[in-house]
């Protein structure tokens, strides 16, 4: 018998609570509510540490932390589809309110308004941020809703073929691959400037701005994708929808994106959330979670899950997707930072990273031995070409305090993506620029 | 007097857009330290963008307002069956805000992350350890996308094989509704397996089910009838005879961590709800996190990212790497971080001395409201429960015209959230059970006293039941409208 005198912070139950429960049960010991388990196959010889205090697990976790170079002790530039802007205080305090943080999914939605009203509050503003109809409670993250996207538009179109333009980012056609293996979705990459895609295709994807940070001629591939008879996909940046056209304009059928951007931490990667919007028509084959606005028996407007027959626990094999979470503890914080810069303020953000971007470019051009390639107009990154391999170059700007931007070697011979938002000081930028002078082609 | 009353009510539940006054601001930024460049063609900018404009004050207040009208875990009770809903302990939360964690990027260069992917390293290490199996990735954001990594591994590992004819995944009657879901997702059929009359798989049904064409079996253990299934050696060895893959569900790991390992049991892939059995604040619906662990099988074909270690000399570098079959990514980085902090700070404060802990205590709690409620309510199987227990309200359904629905909805008058209802879908009128081994017995008395007396009001006043819950800030909503005339989004007023 494993008992020991051990008792943890977090279980209530003393040994003598436990006799007396086992002796209301009417057992004599433990082993006697385990005995199903067959014969040989009870183990709890574990070769794992003991456990530890929360003293001595907060240092060891801060020892592991501490040997992680952290962006805001670094200058950093990176982005290529996990973005650093500034969080308001407000973004962290109320989302951390332990009645949002602790709450279960809102299936009861008489003890769950709170979290059901936030929700309704995320699709509302995701649909203004995008110009579409409808939008879900989230999805995991950016890429997979990209690949929930496509699934989508097969659904809709029944057909089996997606064309991406080569400039959506690495990432997400990767993530894009795995979840259309199965159902036989057939990939056809194609340049932006493609002016044919294959008969049957249910949809174009495109990123907006692209994976290396410019604007995509999306009317030409909107027109391009409905002359076909496909979707237009569209996969944004929403802090750019802060200054430039939402795709509602320019007639995306399904938006996607990379909710991270809006007051959630980089955290290594997740959690995230991805954003996904739809028009009107096609809001039964959209996945992920949705809360509509009803009411009660009093006649009174409350809030409540909704079109639940396209979900996992009633259609199971026929469902249009097997999601049952929707991040919406991420959504919130989404949410609050919507509101917290409001109409003004996310247009201040976007411009800012605007302005920024474009001096560090205008700076880096200046340099012997770099450029930047890419015409055209880019948001709040860019495509720098070093003069030799940008991953030497980014160990040696460690040593400046700097963490460069993401090695695209392998998209742009010598490329490197360099992000800069509104947490890049004109000091960081200078400071980069002297940084890659001094480093020069050096190897 | 009553004017203004309702006006508070309706105030408090006014949303963002129609608080909004143009010219107030809930955050600023520092002004624009650089010379302005060039606009872009005003046809690529847009000249609305219609957001809220509150101030940070009446953001704070309304959100904070409006929170007042959840259950959460820091609050009450939640008896959620295959849920999992247990006491997220604040440690975790604050370890996970280190900002060495919380604000490191994902494409730094793996020498400057080398913290992060060592606590990574540990998980995956410790969760192969709790499990018996192989390998592990943590990249699966949550248990259903767990699940489809595991039959997407399952798929290419039969095609790897030349065994192309392999499409039928039996999954048994009382499976959680994503396992036939991710199923479809990962291109097979779903065969459904039905139980025996104790709830056990039924094994000639099985062994009839069974054929070259057979992708795997996909089983939650215990069962989500909170069943130990004494037939799982056979199970497993069918399945793994027959050419299948044996997947298990980990949503009722709980009951059994530290008690009994996967991997002995011949399981090949199962994925793990960290959330659930490792804690992670549920969020009011995610995020998550769902690893995918696999055994010889099929280890190399574990989605992209796994943690690797090398040492030399005494000196231990980490890195991410790709297995050399993978079925590639399932999302853009490497998993859920944030939640994979927290699940590594919850077992290792455990650690090997409170990890059977959790079991022995989940299993006991749940065990205790089955033998003192025992006669008030139906209890479909009558055999010894792991974590979680189900009754059926067909008793009172019978007796006062009461329904689960009505019992669950009377108990958020009592301040508990409602077990997990109608479902497993085997069960009528299922009252699904799952207490946990962080409620007290005190807490349990208050419950079981609590479902009694429900008993005894179905019997006395069932139209009360019905009405049920009577103090919350909205009474039953009215689902049907919501979703035959669906309003999804603010609307400016015409």
């Amino acid at each position: 018998m494993a008992s020991t005198e051990f008792q943890s912070p977090y279980v209530p139950n003393t040994y003598p609570d436990r006799r007396a429960m086992l002796d209301a049960i009417g057992v004599d010991s433990i082993e006697e509510l385990f005995a199903d388990i067959p014969d040989g196959y009870l183990n709890y010889d574990l070769d794992m540490p003991s456990a530890r205090n929360e003293l001595d697990l907060t240092r060891y976790a801060r020892e592991l932390a501490a040997m992680n170079r952290t962006p805001g002790d670094y200058a950093c530039f990176l982005g290529a589809g996990s973005y650093r802007h500034h969080i308001p205080a407000v973004v962290r305090q109320v989302a951390g309110r332990s009645e949002y943080m602790t709450a279960y999914t809102p299936y009861q939605p008489e003890v769950s308004q709170g979290t059901l009203q936030t929700a309704f509050e995320f699709q509302s503003l995701i649909c203004q941020l995008t110009g579409m109809d409808v939008a879900n409670l989230g999805m995991y993250d950016g890429s997979t809703s990209l690949a929930e996207a496509a699934l989508m538009a097969s659904r809709i179109t029944r057909r089996h073929r997606a064309a991406v333009v080569e400039s959506v980012s690495p990432l997400y056609r990767e993530v894009l691959n795995t979840y259309v293996q199965a159902p036989g979705i057939d990939i056809d990459t194609i340049p932006a400037s493609a002016d044919s895609i294959p008969d049957e295709t249910a949809c174009v994807i495109v990123q907006q701005p692209n994976f290396f940070g410019y604007m995509e001629d999306v009317d030409r591939l909107a027109k391009l994708a409905h002359d076909a008879g496909a979707l237009l996909i569209v996969s944004v940046d929403p802090v750019s929808l802060g200054m430039f056209r939402p795709p509602g304009e320019y007639g995306a059928d399904i938006v996607v994106g990379e909710g991270q951007a809006l007051g959630v931490p980089t955290t290594f990667g997740g959690p995230y959330v991805g954003l996904f919007a739809c028009k009107q028509d096609y809001i039964r084959q959209m996945p992920g979670r949705i809360v509509g606005r009803t009411v009660d028996t009093r006649g009174e407007e409350a809030y409540v899950l909704t079109l639940q027959t396209r979900e996992q626990h009633i259609r199971r094999e026929r469902a249009t997707s097997n999601i049952c979470t929707a991040v919406a503890l991420i959504a919130l914080m989404s949410t609050i930072y919507l509101a917290s810069f409001g109409r003004r303020g996310l247009r201040h953000v976007a411009e800012l990273c605007y302005h920024k971007s474009h001096y560090a470019a205008s700076k880096i051009e200046e340099i012997p031995g770099y450029s930047v390639p890419m015409d055209g107009t880019f948001f709040q990154e860019f495509v720098m070409k070093c003069p030799s391999s940008p991953s030497e170059i980014n160990e040696k700007l460690l040593d400046y305090g700097i963490i460069g931007g993401a090695d695209i070697s392998a998209q742009v011979s010598n490329g490197m993506l360099v992000c800069v938002t509104e947490m890049n000081s004109r000091d960081e930028i200078d400071n980069l620029v002297t940084a890659l002078t001094e480093i020069g082609g050096a190897s | 007097m009553t004017s203004l009353l309702e006006r508070a009510a309706l105030d408090r539940r006014k949303l963002l857009m129609d608080r909004s006054r143009s010219g107030r601001i809930g955050t600023t930024l520092p002004p624009l330290d650089v010379p302005e460049a060039q606009l872009p063609e005003p046809s690529l900018l847009r000249d609305d963008l219609d957001l809220p404009e509150v101030s940070e004050g009446e953001i704070v207040r309304y959100f904070s307002q409006i929170s007042q009208f959840n259950f959460s875990i820091d609050h009450n009770f939640y008896p959620l069956g295959s849920c999992t809903m247990k006491y997220n302990p604040k440690l975790n939360d604050e370890i996970a805000s280190i900002p060495g964690f919380a604000q490191i990027h994902p494409l730094q260069p793996v020498a400057t992350v080398q913290g992060a992917v060592k606590l990574v390293w540990e998980l995956q290490e410790v969760l192969n350890e709790i499990t018996g199996m192989a390998g592990c990735s943590l990249a699966p954001m949550a248990g259903a996308d767990g699940e489809l990594a595991g039959l997407l591994m399952a798929r290419a590992y039969h095609l790897d094989r030349g065994d192309d004819k392999r499409k039928n995944v039996l999954i048994p009657d009382s499976a959680h509704g994503t396992n036939p879901a991710s199923a479809a997702m990962a291109g097979f059929n779903v065969v459904t397996l039905p139980s025996d009359s104790n709830g056990n798989t039924d094994l000639d049904a099985l062994r009839d089910s069974v054929s070259d064409e057979l992708a795997g079996l996909m089983i939650t253990l215990p069962s989500t009838l909170g069943l130990f299934d004494t037939n799982i050696l056979d199970v497993t060895r069918i399945v793994r005879d027959a050419g299948g893959i044996v997947y298990g569900d980990g949503a009722n790991l709980n009951a059994i961590v530290g008690r009994v390992k996967f991997g002995d049991l011949g399981f090949d892939v199962i994925h793990s709800n960290l959330h659930k059995t490792f804690t992670q604040p549920h969020g009011g619906g995610g995020p998550g996190a769902g690893p995918v662990i696999a055994g010889p099988r099929l280890v190399d074909y574990l989605p992209t990212p796994v943690a690797g270690r090398k040492t030399d000399n005494g000196e231990e570098t980490f890195s991410l790497d790709a297995p050399s079959n993978t079925i590639g990514r399932m999302g853009a980085f490497h998993g859920n971080f944030g939640a994979l902090v927290r699940a590594w700070s919850y077992i290792f404060t455990l650690g090997k001395e409170g990890i059977p802990q959790i079991s022995e205590d989940a299993v006991i709690n749940a065990n205790y409201i089955l033998s003192e409620l025992k006669g008030y309510y139906d209890l479909p199987y009558d055999r010894t429960c792991m974590h979680e227990v189900v009754f059926a309200a067909t008793n009172l359904r019978r007796e006062h015209g009461v329904r689960a629905m009505d019992v669950a909805k009377r108990l958020i008058d009592y301040g508990i959230h409602p077990p997990t209802m109608y479902f497993p879908l085997v069960v009528e009128e299922a009252l699904m059970i799952e207490p946990t081994e962080t409620e007290s017995k005190e807490t349990l008395d208050y419950f079981i006293d609590v479902m009694k007396q429900i008993a005894a009001e179905a019997a006395a006043d069932p139209e009360m039941l019905h009405e049920a819950p009577h103090n919350t800030p909205n009474t039953r909503l009215d689902e049907a409208r919501a979703a035959r005339r669906p309003d999804l989004r603010w609307r400016r007023q015409e």
